[in-house]
């Protein structure tokens, strides 16, 4: 039971650092962002490249994938999503743009990295093990910590500063964040490229332990997406809540329900229906947000 | 209305008669699968399109499309169906079980909506994968191709494996289905309970409060929505003669919403044209070889910035509507 609860931990800290990037561009823009997952398998290759095969540091991996993919999210905002959400009849428009984009990054994932599962040494040796009731290698323990420290980063960002207050501004309501006199383009950027960021630093810190391959994303999309649905779409605790959900049903499923072959993410799913029935806004949402 | 007529009876021309004379000419009969796919596809968009209509982004069609298939495919070879009798069962199979699902997930607006349905076609593919009736990753293969369908003693259509040229006859069966369903979509959007969809697309609280019954609306749009899915789902497992639980996955299911986008949501004939220009213009571009999805994306992304509001936006302004 210890073994099921801590590998729900560590897979939700790491999906609910997924599920924040995704959030945060959505309560922003109101843009689904189907390039969330490709955003993370490039995350992932860019601190393969600087770490397994340029030698360097793992911190400076990390670090790099964070400014990379924040220059690429404010790019992706500045040109493409700005422009199209000015023209275009309904908002919808903007999710062909963004099925466009993820098309584009795994075309380019493709080109620059290859199709091969790739991975970095393990950064930490040794495994912590408690009566043999609890076994966890230190790596995952360092990166679980290292994503919960994120989180906690993050929060803080929103909390205390000018521009986290500016974005909080803005998810409430666009207009009177305008009248207010904030700069609404440049923090719709700065949130854009902040989501990005998040993917990326996940991508980073993931690819020390399960590698990564370019057919990643599109699932990770996919799991991000029913995190922000139990929590609640725009809400960043609701994306918290919703990425420790989903990381313990699914370490509780996998063990439960081995038995009955691979059946957790149809639990998951059909639990999710049931729960969306009573309560469709997830569990923090705001109605229709 | 003149002139839309000459135009049917253009697009019907060239769909049935100049098309298969086009390619015997040329002898490209490669082209058949393409076009085939492109039909098939499109009654596939069509669906799409219908819950578009109503305010909801659905992409989840992937997954009934695999259902249908499934269905046709495991009444064939278990049940020993006819391919004609699975037709119309995969469409009402699938109709049935997305009122099961659409009863609470239509509550959803949004991206909500879009999210749900998204996850609905990843667990549709696991689900074949779990299930012991869908024979798992083996998937289920070697499904005879359609027999005879006969009318009280008439040959309407004969027996696919003894025809000649088995090509040309799936695409005449796809392409009729096609007209077929487009007629249909043109039928119910012209009609009041077509009338009333757009109210909700336009405001559903709005359209409830002035006594529409928005609840049994949706379901009902969604039904036919999926019909036309699981339609499309049972065709390809008839041609390609075997169904995996990888035949339609998310991909698919972003594809077919990427086709009405690209059409035009307010055309009735938009998914039809954005399943013919995507499906079409990536085959095309098969000559770019491992460039192929870097200029498919780009060009994709550089319509959006020009056309954000699909292709047959184009006529608007020509028109002068706006």
């Amino acid at each position: 039971m210890e073994q099921i609860l801590a590998n729900g931990l560590y897979l939700g800290a790491q999906y609910a650092l997924i599920a924040l990037g995704l959030t945060l561009i959505f309560s922003l823009m109101n843009v689904l962002n189907f390039a969330h997952g490709q955003m993370y398998v490039f995350g992932g290759f860019v601190t393969y490249t600087v770490v397994a095969q340029w030698g360097l540091p793992f911190i400076v991996g990390l670090v790099s994938s964070a400014v990379i993919l924040a220059v690429m999210g404010a790019l992706i905002e500045k040109f493409l999503f700005r422009p199209v959400i000015r023209k275009s009849k309904r908002d919808e428009s903007t999710m062909l743009l963004a099925a466009g984009i993820a098309f584009f990054l795994d075309a380019v994932i493709l080109l620059l990295f290859g199709e091969k599962q790739r991975g970095v040494p393990k950064i930490v040796d040794g495994v912590f093990n408690w009566d043999m009731r609890l076994i966890m290698p230190y790596d995952r323990i360092l990166i679980g910590v290292l994503a919960i420290a994120l989180i906690v980063g993050f929060i803080a960002l929103m909390q205390y500063t000018k521009a986290g207050r500016a974005m909080r501004a803005l998810a409430q309501d666009r207009m009177a964040a305008q009248l207010m006199g904030v700069d609404v383009d440049r923090y719709s950027m700065i949130g854009f490229a902040l989501g990005a960021l998040l993917a990326g630093l996940v991508g980073g810190l993931l690819v020390t332990i399960t590698g990564i391959n370019l057919g990643m994303g599109g699932p990770t999309s996919i799991k991000a997406f029913m995190m922000i649905m139990i929590g609640g779409a725009g809400v960043i605790s609701g994306a918290i809540a919703g990425g420790f959900i989903l990381g313990m049903m699914e370490s509780i499923g996998l063990t439960v329900l081995a038995v009955y072959g691979d059946i957790t993410y149809l639990a998951i799913f059909a639990s999710l229906m049931v729960f969306l029935a009573f309560r469709p806004q997830g569990l923090m949402g705001k109605p229709w947000g | 209305m003149n002139k839309n007529l000459v135009g049917i009876a253009a697009f019907l021309l060239a769909v049935f008669v100049l098309v298969p004379v086009a390619i015997a000419a040329t002898g490209r009969w490669d082209l058949y699968y393409t076009l085939t796919s492109v039909a098939l596809l499109a009654i596939g968009s069509a669906g799409v399109w219908l819950t578009f209509y109503i305010g909801r982004i659905n992409i989840g069609q992937g997954a009934y499309a695999l259902m249908g298939g499934y269905v046709s495919a495991v009444l064939m070879t278990k049940a020993g169906f006819s391919f004609w009798a699975t037709l119309p069962l995969a469409g009402l199979f699938c109709a049935g079980i997305s009122v099961l699902i659409g009863l609470p997930i239509l509550r959803l607006r949004g991206v909500y909506f879009a999210m749900i349905t998204l996850v609905l076609t990843e667990v549709t593919r696991l689900a074949a994968l779990a299930l012991p009736v869908t024979n798992g990753a083996k998937g289920i293969t070697s499904i005879p191709l359609p027999g005879s369908l006969s009318v009280f003693g008439i040959t309407l259509i004969p027996d696919f494996a003894t025809m000649a040229n088995p090509k040309l006859g799936f695409y005449l069966l796809a392409a009729a289905l096609m007209v077929l369903s487009y007629v249909v979509l043109w039928r119910i959007v012209n009609s009041r309970p077509g009338h009333l969809c757009r109210s909700l697309q336009q405001n559903e609280e709005l359209a409830a409060s002035i006594g529409v019954n928005t609840a049994y609306l949706r379901v009902l749009t969604y039904a036919i929505s999926s019909f036309f899915g699981g339609l499309a789902g049972a065709v390809f497992v008839a041609i390609s003669q075997s169904i995996y639980p990888s035949s339609f996955a998310v991909a698919d299911s972003v594809n077919f919403m990427l086709y009405c986008f690209v059409g035009g949501l307010g055309y009735v004939t938009g998914p039809m044209l954005g399943t013919f220009v995507l499906y079409f213009g990536w085959d095309l571009l098969s000559i770019a070889k491992q460039y192929q999805l870097l200029v498919y994306s780009s060009l994709m992304i550089a319509m959006m910035l020009v056309l954000p509001n699909g292709l047959l936006s184009l006529f608007d302004r020509k028109g002068g509507k706006k």
